[in-house]
């Protein structure tokens, strides 16, 4: 069992700028795919996959990811292409007539653990998941990324309630902190939201902040983690994370470029690797 | 129907360890508190929070085990009325929602604890099933249905203790989906399911003593309905009645009524709900019903 993909900072670097162009292209084929909030987490969802994981020679893992903040499943997608888990075919038929692929994820679809996008849904099923894996005496971990925004769900908190209450140590949450919602910035528009590391740290749970544009970051937050109880990393990410004219520009959370825009971020996103 | 259903799942549970139950604070009355005894684990309470009793139960399922989500019916499909939509029939998993206390069971109180809309809210979800038996023993017969299928999400709907016993001397027995004759008569038929059973039954025998011949059928199974049994009810009997503790609207009444436009009955048919209105009085169970014009006088010099 490994969980090694080769990853180091500079590969994670690569593959992160990779995935963001294939969403950029991907991006030309419809009117919105929230870019914006894929690249908010890109760095977050490709230390899970590419770190975290463990899997066999066959290619399953024990473990599962839930991506709760299932608007930004752009990355998902294009990291399960690249695992051989979606075809080009899929890919291909993204939100089309005939196509599986959809703006959210769906139950069902290859390497989909569970249908999101109603935010609040994720962090309770995947508790239920860790509490099935602890209790069938299995040893998977259930890695699980929210958006900052469905933390004001009181359903998460629920589920932040009853994970520490249940004793649950293989439950991982990421929170895309970005900062950004629809109406604004959370820190402005919801000032009691901050301080959340300390809001878990008081509910039972490990946590901590890390740049969640960090690779090594993220994962070693998790490799360092005592691992007796759940544990939330707090990411602080920057919306259209890695082309200019999205980050942290509200409209950017849904829509596509147009071909201009594409060119400009393409040509940006070029350099970065230079 | 309380104990019944606590004891058939504590018996399928020493059966079979993918059973657990998700309780949002209810109390563990009678075999509910063997099974938290013996299977502590398969025992979980997540307090007040019934949104993560529907996600974990969800997550449970998604893991491959075989959950019930338990507490009085307005906070088990109510409130996290979403978390069933989204994670059970989205998803297509096999969790029951319990609902006890279902209908006006809970008549002193308040609106804020009656479930009369249930079935209409629950059957409007693609892939919900319902269940709701009417007597202690289909309370059984429908537990142990749930705690062995695997085809979706159901809705299972609930008195709570101390119903009679009303189907002992059934003429069949409980089939999922399938309407059951309670007894059979030529001239009336009597549809209902529920608590509200019992007044179907008294119903029947004080038209059976003035000469009538009346069937009595549990529809216990309201998704799927049994809409082509019911459609041979419409056709064999000449009147046919449906009483329900439920609203006008999404219940059997309303479905019935489609049916028999549907298939150009031409029995007489009459219909007894709750009315479309939240009950604002308190009082015994039967005295909620009959400020909804459910009583046994009432229905029977209204179809005389």
């Amino acid at each position: 069992m490994s969980n090694k993909a080769g990853t180091d900072a500079e590969s994670a670097r690569t593959r992160c700028n990779r995935f963001r162009r294939r969403i950029l292209d991907i991006s030309q084929q419809v009117s919105a795919l929230h870019i914006g909030s894929a690249y908010s987490c890109a760095e977050i969802v490709d230390a899970i996959y590419f770190e975290l994981m463990r899997r066999d020679a066959t290619g399953n893992s024990p473990d599962t990811f839930l991506m709760s903040k299932g608007h930004g499943c752009m990355i998902q997608y294009v990291i399960l292409e690249e695992m051989g888990v979606l075809s080009r075919h899929d890919m291909d038929r993204y939100c089309k007539a005939g196509g599986r692929l959809g703006c959210h994820p769906d139950y069902g679809n290859p390497g989909i653990a569970a249908s999101t996008g109603a935010l609040g849904h994720g962090l309770s099923m995947g508790l239920g998941m860790a509490y099935a894996e602890k209790t069938c005496g299995k040893e998977g971990v259930i890695y699980c990324v929210v958006s900052d925004g469905e933390v004001q769900e009181g359903s998460t908190w629920e589920a932040t309630m009853m994970a520490s209450s249940l004793g649950i140590s293989n439950l991982v949450a990421f929170m895309d902190n970005n900062d950004f919602q629809s109406l604004g910035r959370t820190s402005v528009t919801h000032p009691s939201f901050y301080p959340v590391v300390e809001k878990y740290t008081s509910f039972g749970w490990e946590s901590v902040q890390v740049d969640g544009h960090d690779s090594a970051a993220i994962a070693n937050a998790v490799k360092s983690r005592k691992g007796d109880r759940p544990l939330m990393v707090v990411c602080k990410t920057t919306k259209g994370k890695g082309v200019s004219y999205m980050e942290n520009i509200p409209i950017w959370h849904y829509r596509s470029p147009n071909v201009e825009e594409y060119k400009q971020a393409i040509s940006e996103l070029e350099q970065a690797l230079q | 129907m309380r104990n019944t259903f606590s004891e058939t799942l504590y018996e399928c549970a020493k059966a079979d360890p993918k059973i657990y139950i998700v309780v949002a604070d209810i109390s563990p009355a009678g075999s509910m508190a063997n099974f938290q005894a013996e299977y502590p684990e398969r025992f979980i309470n997540v307090g007040v929070a019934e949104q993560v009793m529907i996600g974990m139960a969800a997550g449970l399922a998604l893991k491959g085990c075989r959950p019930f989500a338990y507490t009085i019916a307005t906070f088990s499909l109510y409130r996290p009325f979403e978390m069933i939509r989204d994670d059970l029939g989205y998803q297509n998993l096999p969790v029951t929602v319990v609902g006890m206390g279902s209908g006006v069971v809970y008549s002193t109180l308040g609106g804020t604890h009656h479930a009369m809309e249930d079935i209409a809210v629950a059957g409007a979800i693609p892939n919900m099933q319902i269940i709701a038996p009417c007597d202690p023993l289909e309370a059984s017969d429908a537990t142990r249905h749930c705690a062995t299928q695997n085809q979706g999400p159901i809705y299972l709907r609930l008195g709570k203790a101390g119903e009679p016993v009303l189907t002992k001397d059934a003429i069949a027995p409980f089939i999922f989906g399938k309407l059951r004759y309670l007894r059979i008569g030529t001239d009336i038929c009597i549809l209902s399911y529920g608590v509200i059973m019992k007044m179907a039954i008294v119903i029947a025998e004080k038209l059976q003593s003035s000469g009538k011949s009346v069937s009595v059928v549990s529809c216990h199974t309201l998704k799927p309905l049994d809409r082509e049994g019911i459609g041979e009810v419409l056709h064999t009997h000449r009147q046919v009645i449906v009483l329900e503790e439920h609203v006008p609207q999404g219940g059997l009444a309303s479905q019935t009524k489609q049916i028999a436009w549907d298939i150009r009955a031409q029995c007489e048919l009459h219909t007894f709900t709750l009315k479309d209105e939240f009950i604002h009085n308190y009082g015994t169970y039967d005295e909620l019903l009959a400020s909804h014009g459910l009583s046994v006088d009432r229905i029977l010099s209204a179809i005389r």
